[in-house]
């Protein structure tokens, strides 16, 4: 009767479990969320309520229906609520906020086998599903409510006269004084969280560095001055997106290689959308655009082993 | 006998629904599957199409030589679009400049060539038409479900009737490309749920009729193939089995 059990390598255990890492994000999501509360006010508690809740809840269900082992205490189901409801306005009407989680957790994450098997990142989808069909929830137009500001538009719309209005101060822009999402304006909170993840060894601090750092010089180079790139570094979701979204280990290269090239690429193509697209902001997209090319990337910068074969 | 004509004309409707199982007439699903009244006259439009190209194609089965059998068929869906394109010109302009381009495109609407090919080339006229007919409809189902979806939760209509109470909940992105993605996606999957159950015997039943080598391949029909497969799998199941007790 004893067994004896043979296993491949590593067998080196260690006590990080999807839990833990999970704890850790959403731990380094508090400062963020906390700075957005108090910034626009008591309705953001509610979007982060609802987008949490509806998480839990849709994928509870779906794995109760499939007849799948329940996931839900992995945490990664309120990590993808409450990025998504960062990620939104603090006016979001609650049925919007609904939808777009169901849509998150369940067409993006579940259908395609739940955590892990997913190609793309469920919060990014979700906030471009509700970017495409309502413009409002995810855009500029919020204002602040703990102070007054001239103008409802985002920096990021003014800096491209889509909206007329004056820019807020560069340290209004660090403390997230302006019109945004919820997480997305605040970049000292962000910062910490990024702190915290990287002191805690979740996250790699290369991939939002590289993918801000691509974004900065290509502005500098394109308009030839730092206090606009400056703008463009802080401005958007792009500190939030580096930091939170294009480091999802699911959904990005493993190789060390391979999140420096999908880090370019990100800083890349949000550069291109930002300057040359229609669209005012483009981390979303080229967050998503590079989780489609992950596998690719993975490939390209596969380590070769001592005196293997050329892959 | 009759049964079997009631099952020719049946089966286009959900157990081979062209759309949503045998997946064919995907471009116009989507595209015309916006608004209720552009499906609908999509829908009626290919399905005439389809009646008629099915018929003739049937009549002229044995005179169409095999090998140049496809550009045929093309000039005789073509004639037939160009009726209806005409008589939908003359007496219905507005629906005609609705549907644009979309109408022309019916020409290479892959469930007609798709019916010619596997069913009217090999079957009677009645049984044609039949064919044709519940095809034609199966289509006009599986866009006017789509359509419904798409338009009331889309634009908070139906058929260009304001539905007051959803006027506040409309959700854009279901009228865009990505919408009709999706709805298409989530259709096919409950068809697969509540339709008959076939799994492997459906790719049995398509066999060789319809497939583009079949004069290379050298076998008689891929149900041979299949039981090829189906027989030696368990086998090599076991193997591995024993191999891991041992």
């Amino acid at each position: 009767m004893n067994k004896l059990t043979v296993s491949s390598s590593p067998h080196i255990h260690t006590s990080n479990s999807t839990q833990r890492i999970m704890l850790d994000v959403i731990i380094a999501l508090l400062p963020t969320a906390v700075a957005g509360t108090v910034i626009f006010g008591l309705g953001s508690l509610l979007v982060m309520g609802v987008c949490v809740a509806t998480a839990i809840l849709s994928e509870f269900l779906f794995n109760i229906i499939v007849k799948k082992e329940q996931t839900v205490s992995d945490l990664s189901a309120i990590v993808t609520g409450l990025i998504l409801a960062l990620n939104l306005r603090a006016d979001t009407p609650w049925w919007q906020c609904m939808l777009g989680t169901v849509f998150a957790i369940i067409v993006v994450k579940c259908l395609f086998g739940g955590l892990g098997c997913n190609f793309a990142n469920p919060a990014i989808t979700g906030r471009i599903f509700m970017m495409m069909s309502f413009a409002s929830a995810v855009g500029g137009g919020a204002v602040p409510s703990i102070v007054e500001v001239s103008s409802s538009a985002t920096p990021l719309e003014l800096i491209s006269g889509n909206k007329a209005g004056a820019l807020p101060s560069l340290w209004d822009m660090l403390l997230g004084l302006r019109g945004g999402a919820i997480g997305e304006v605040c970049a000292l909170a962000i910062l910490l969280g990024f702190a915290y993840l990287v002191y805690r060894k979740v996250i790699h601090f290369e991939t939002p560095l590289i993918f801000v750092g691509t974004v900065f010089v290509l502005s500098l180079i394109i308009t030839n001055d730092l206090t606009l790139s400056l703008y463009q570094v802080l401005s958007g979701g792009l500190l939030f997106g580096a930091v939170f979204m294009a480091t999802d280990y699911v959904t990005t290269p493993i190789t060390r290689t391979g999140k420096m090239v999908f880090a370019v690429g990100c800083g890349l193509i949000t550069v291109l959308i930002r300057f040359f697209g229609s669209y005012p902001e483009g981390v979303s997209f080229a967050i998503l655009l590079m989780n489609i090319l992950s596998p690719y990337i993975e490939k390209w910068t596969a380590k070769r082993p001592l005196g293997g074969k050329k892959a | 006998m009759k049964n079997n004509k009631l099952s020719i004309l049946l089966r286009g409707l959900i157990a081979e629904n062209p759309v949503l199982v045998l997946v064919l007439g995907t471009c116009p699903t989507l595209a015309q599957s916006t608004s209720v009244i552009a499906a609908l006259s999509m829908g009626i439009a290919a399905t005439l199409v389809l009646v008629c190209s099915n018929m003739v194609i049937s009549v002229l089965r044995k005179i169409i030589p095999d090998t140049v059998r496809i550009p045929c068929y093309i000039v005789v869906i073509a004639g037939f679009v160009t009726v209806v394109q005409l008589l939908m010109q003359a007496y219905l302009p507005d629906l005609y400049k609705m549907m644009g381009v979309y109408l022309a495109l019916i020409v290479v609407n892959c469930i007609i060539l798709g019916r010619a090919e596997m069913f009217a080339r090999k079957n009677n006229v009645i049984d044609s038409a039949l064919d044709g007919l519940g095809m034609g409809l199966g289509f006009l189902l599986a866009l006017l479900a789509m359509a419904t979806i798409r338009e009331v939760f889309g634009n908070g209509s139906f058929a260009g009737i304001e539905i007051s109470f959803l006027a506040d909940y409309k959700i854009p992105i279901l009228t865009q490309a990505p919408g009709g993605f999706l709805v298409f996606g989530i259709l096919i999957a409950i068809v697969n749920k509540i339709g008959p159950k076939k799994g492997a015997e459906k790719r049995k039943n398509f066999s060789c009729e319809g497939c583009p080598s079949a004069s290379l391949c050298g076998k008689v029909s891929c149900a041979e193939n299949c039981e090829l497969v189906a027989g030696g799998e368990p086998d090599a199941a076991d193997t591995k089995k024993e191999e891991g007790n041992a």
